[in-house]
């Protein structure tokens, strides 16, 4: 028979007592837990997921798009001191009939070799199979434009291809690290729906496009010692008489951008948040524990008289810190395994990478484990070495009333009419006010938590109305397949329901200042431009300069200017010339890098006076459809994008994330809350049950009593929304920092409804514990607690 | 078992004064089937209205548990508890807190004094809610603590926190005062003072008091004196004369 020890069966006997108090701390370590490996994990998950993905797909390393370059130059481009693989391939766009109203839709057309697969540049297929040599109409589409048009292997579908329509087999539906993300030009986002991937074989592409024995894209993997930077210049050199657009790194290939930017973002997010849960948690159970113990003053002594060993006596305490840790870790694992396979799932739509799955790893479980367990015992440790250190026979004795004074508040003489409850509250509040903000800051915290979770989806709300509001005021944009003449705009304004076209140039550049580049594309505009606008950050228009050119401020930064410098500019298209150019001015704005001139001082750099790439319009809404028809039928258009459909979509998809993300937050900063807070009334009530019986004993109602102890949560309560406003604030203004990428910053905007949605959950969780303390108040004994003394 | 034991000192011809709460067989049982421990067995007590009752008995005699159930802080098994006419048997505990809230004052051994509030304000906490009060300056005068009463719990000596307790007690005009070993946690002088202030309390405000000890010597003290012994009342006896608490030793 096993013997168990005396302290042992109390231990549990009490820890069975004392259930409520060790589930709700343990809840707050599993919160803690549960968000370091759902969000740390995740992260991890998809850094292995992604190189995995790259490195099987034989991902390139340098790109680059040109007009015509005959096959033979590849042998030029291999000769490159640290290029290790070349390969090339035909892309176009063309647009699709798929014979519907509305926008239509466009294609990115990427050949493939017919025979054996691409040396770089693979692509995974996910359903179907590849083409077939020979197999003249086949084609291999984005999963994502299938997903989103409903498009399986066997359908046809309709292709503009150079002018001549042509219907297409679907064979293969597929993904490719370069085309996770396919933003189509002149949009800001993906558009899964009016813009997909088709890939064909080398063979038939090339001729459609005449591209027989040439290429229009080249793009290389490196050795280990390459030089990345000398490649590229090599290259550029190389390309520039075929028309070469400028050499690129894999960190500015647009699909890995994006993806980088995200995961970047999640690492932030899956370090910042973790790590202030992680914090809060640790903060309460040092809190927490340490009131428990404190309470058990007396029983500590009582071990200690007979004859226990402080060791014992403190391994026993710190063995409910311990058991609240290990529970918590336990639900926290669970949980966490479980949301972290959801967190993937919502990524893996997002994220396209194959064989995506949710894996744990032992060390981070440890790590949160070990944090939380260093919060506890230390909470633990503090509390019961002060219960330790006291003789036995002092501890045993009761606790002198405890010494109150009249505070600070009652001194200026502001609480004369105030209820003696109120008093009392009060003065507890004053006696240890140390211990009143240590809980304040703890359900300040979780107020803190919802408003950086929630501060996020403010600031791209505040973007996208500026960019769409104020930004984009056109209701179509138009996109040509080649430069045309800017006489363009008159035919644009004879077609149905076209009340006022703009004609815009982008035109690739890269800008140098000193030993600094940036390679962007210019956007040309028209002086007196209505539909686009040049706008700052807090909403400010500036004009479009007749001279100069005006840099979005990341670029600016990048390049190390200010206005007035003067910048070189060589253009990448055309004769490629290059030209100093002044800095005029400098815009704050919030998406990629970008930068405005006048379309005449752009058409005097590239010697296109009149040249365009494309037209804003403004439309009567109601003959959007006639005017889409008529687009589709008109000859050069390459695309047409509407910025209120993209808004739609952004917003769809915005909703559905912000649920996600609120549920979470909200379930988590719930949980702390109600950690605190009950924890507070519960230690509350053991501290000061014998008063509260006293007062049941003269005559006072139930209600009356729990609005004495709870009126001190309250306070706490209270006293924790703008602390919790003003540390959510500040934590906000760093994330959004933290979260500034290449492609965006997140403006720092914390709306009205935030702080009041924080504020709201958070008095709802000290509203449920309220409701639960009371149910143990009521159930209080008075006879049982005032004969017993303290 | 053995019948309860009354014993009438008392000259039957004396004018008693009429009953203001009397329990029948008052029983309380702790427990389950098996193991039931009978706190209170078939206990008949009247409380007549001003007089000093004092409830003498052994550790473990039922007389605390009597007082809870008086004073509505406990239900009992069975049997009955009538104040004023009403049974406070078929009150719920909101009746109950009312019947505590307008009726009852209470001192306890170790005075629950609400160590936040001030002498003054632990008195006023019940003339707060009590309907016909007096003020806190009366009843504080009533215990000799007048000059004492903005200080807190913690800067009064036992003595005086008891007294505080004793004022809080009475300053909400109970008709029933009941002291649950008042001077059990105090030396033999101070508990004298208290006893003494109990004993002018009574005489003034004509408060029912019943004062329960396990201190024969404070017997004297009552006009009835009952004695509690296994949950029983054994003896009840009417005092001629009630002692003057200066000559009471223990």
């Amino acid at each position: 028979m096993i013997s168990v020890s005396a302290l042992s069966k109390k231990f549990w006997r009490e820890a069975w007592q004392l259930r409520g108090q060790i589930l709700s701390i343990a809840l707050v370590v599993s919160t803690g837990v549960m968000s370091v490996i759902v969000m740390r994990g995740s992260y991890d998950t998809l850094v292995v997921a992604q190189a995995d993905y790259y490195r099987d797909m034989r991902f390139a390393s340098v790109w680059s798009f040109l007009v015509r370059a005959p096959q033979s130059l590849t042998a030029e481009i291999e000769a490159i001191p640290g290029v290790n693989i070349v390969d090339t391939r035909v892309t176009f766009a063309a647009r699709l009939d798929l014979d519907e109203a509305g926008i239509p839709a466009r294609g990115r057309f990427i050949s493939l070799p017919e025979m054996g697969r691409p040396l770089l540049n693979d692509i995974v297929i996910k359903r179907g199979r590849y083409i077939a040599p020979g197999g003249h109409d086949e084609v291999i589409i984005s999963e994502n434009f299938a997903l989103a048009r409903n498009l399986q292997l066997g359908d046809s579908i309709r292709a503009v291809l150079n002018g001549r329509a042509r219907d297409l087999n679907i064979v293969g539906i597929a993904i490719a690290p370069e085309q996770s993300y396919v933003v189509p030009p002149g949009a800001l986002y993906p558009e899964d729906e009016r813009f997909g991937i088709f890939w064909m074989g080398r063979e038939v592409l090339g001729p459609v496009f005449d591209m027989e024995g040439a290429f229009n894209e080249i793009f290389v993997s490196l050795s280990p010692e390459a030089n990345e930077l000398a490649v590229i210049e090599n290259m550029d050199e190389l390309l520039a008489p075929y028309g070469g657009l400028g050499a690129y790194a894999r960190e500015d290939q647009p699909s890995h951008m994006i993806m980088q930017g995200e995961l970047d973002q999640n690492r932030i997010m899956g370090s910042v948040i973790p790590a202030i849960f992680l914090l809060v948690a640790v903060f309460l159970l040092h809190i927490v524990l340490g009131r428990l113990i404190s309470t058990q003053r007396g029983e500590i002594a009582v071990l200690k008289a007979f004859g226990y060993t402080d060791l014992e006596v403190g391994g026993h305490f710190l063995l409910f810190a311990v058991l609240s840790v290990l529970v918590g870790t336990v639900i926290g694992a669970v949980g966490g395994i479980y949301l972290g396979g959801l967190y993937i799932e919502l990524y893996g739509q997002y994220f396209d990478f194959p064989d995506l799955h949710y894996q744990l790893s032992p060390r981070l479980l440890l790590l949160a484990a070990v944090a939380c367990i260093i919060g506890a015992v230390s909470g633990a440790l503090l509390a019961a070495k002060k219960a330790i250190d006291l003789p036995p026979a002092e501890a045993m004795r009761p606790e002198a009333p405890a010494r109150f004074k009249p505070g600070f508040i009652e001194q200026l003489g502001l609480s004369r009419s105030l209820p003696s409850s109120a008093r009392m509250i009060i003065r507890n509040f004053e006696r240890k006010p140390l211990q009143a903000l240590l809980s304040s800051w703890g359900v300040a915290m979780s107020i803190a938590i919802l408003t950086i979770g929630m501060f996020m989806f403010d600031g791209i709300n505040y973007l996208m109305e500026l960019q769409f509001q104020s930004i984009q005021r056109e209701d179509l944009t138009v996109t040509f397949d080649e430069i045309v003449d800017n006489s363009v705009r008159y035919d644009l304004e004879k077609l149905t329901g076209v009340s006022h076209v703009e004609t815009f140039r982008i035109s690739a550049a890269r800008f140098r200042f000193g030993h600094r580049e940036e390679e962007v594309g210019i956007q040309g505009m028209e002086p007196q431009s209505r539909l686009r606008r040049i706008v700052n950050a807090d909403g400010k228009i500036l004009p479009v300069p007749t001279e100069g050119v005006v840099l979005s401020d990341l670029l600016a930064r990048r390049l190390r200017v200010t206005a007035g410098d003067k910048v070189r500019v060589e253009m990448l298209e055309g004769n490629r010339r290059a030209a100093q150019v002044a800095v005029s001015g400098v815009v704050e704005d919030f998406l990629g890098v970008s930068a405005y001139m006048s379309k005449e001082a752009l058409g005097y750099l590239t010697r296109e006076a009149n040249a365009v790439s494309g037209a804003y319009l403004l439309v009567d809404n109601d003959k959007l459809n006639a005017l889409s028809r008529e687009l589709k039928e008109a000859p050069l258009i390459a695309g047409v994008a509407s910025p209120a459909l993209t808004l739609a979509e952004f917003e769809e998809l915005m909703s559905e994330s912000i649920l996600i993300a609120v549920l979470f937050l909200l379930g988590f900063a719930g949980i702390i809350a109600v950690g605190v807070i009950y924890n507070g009334a519960r230690i509350s009530l053991s501290e000061r049950g014998r008063e509260l019986a006293s007062l049941r004993v003269m005559g006072f109602h139930r209600r009356e009593v729990a609005t004495l102890l709870l009126g001190e949560q309250a306070l706490i309560t209270i006293m924790a929304i703008p602390l919790g406003w003003l540390i959510g604030y500040w934590l906000s203004y760093a994330v959004a920092i933290t979260l500034e990428t290449d492609l965006y910053r997140i403006p720092f905007v914390v709306e009205q409804r935030t702080y009041m949605i924080s504020a709201a959950v958070i008095l709802l969780s000290a509203f449920v514990s309220g409701l639960i303390v009371k149910k143990r108040l009521d159930r209080i004994q008075i006879v049982d607690v005032l004969k017993t003394r303290e | 078992m053995s019948s309860t034991v009354v014993a009438e000192q008392a000259d039957s011809s004396e004018n008693v004064a009429r009953v203001i709460l009397s329990t029948r067989k008052l029983c309380k049982v702790y427990g389950k089937a098996d193991i039931q421990v009978h706190a209170l067995r078939d206990v008949d007590l009247d409380l007549h209205a001003g007089e000093m009752a004092v409830l003498l008995g052994a550790s473990g005699s039922g007389k605390s548990t009597l007082l809870n159930i008086i004073g509505g802080l406990d239900t009992a098994s069975s049997g009955s508890v009538f104040y004023e006419g009403k049974n406070l048997s078929e009150f719920n505990d909101r009746q109950l807190t009312n019947y505590r809230r307008e009726n009852l004052g209470f001192v306890f051994q170790f005075y629950n004094l609400i160590s936040s509030l001030t002498a003054r304000e632990n008195v006023a906490l019940v003339t707060d809610i009590a309907s016909d009060p007096m003020s806190t300056d009366e009843a504080l005068e009533l215990v000799g603590l007048k000059d004492r009463m903005n200080h807190f719990p913690a800067e009064l000596s036992g003595g005086e926190q008891q007294r505080v307790a004793i004022a809080r007690a009475i300053a909400k005009r109970p008709k029933i005062l009941l002291c649950d070993e008042p001077t059990g946690a105090l030396d033999v002088e101070t508990g004298r003072l208290v006893l003494s202030v109990l004993d002018e309390v009574n005489q003034k405000t004509e408060t029912t008091t019943a004062i329960i000890t396990h201190n024969a010597a404070i017997g004297n003290l009552g006009d009835t004196i009952i004695r509690m012994s296994s949950g029983q009342i054994v003896e009840q006896t009417r005092n001629k004369a009630r002692a003057n608490v200066n000559d009471i030793k223990w």
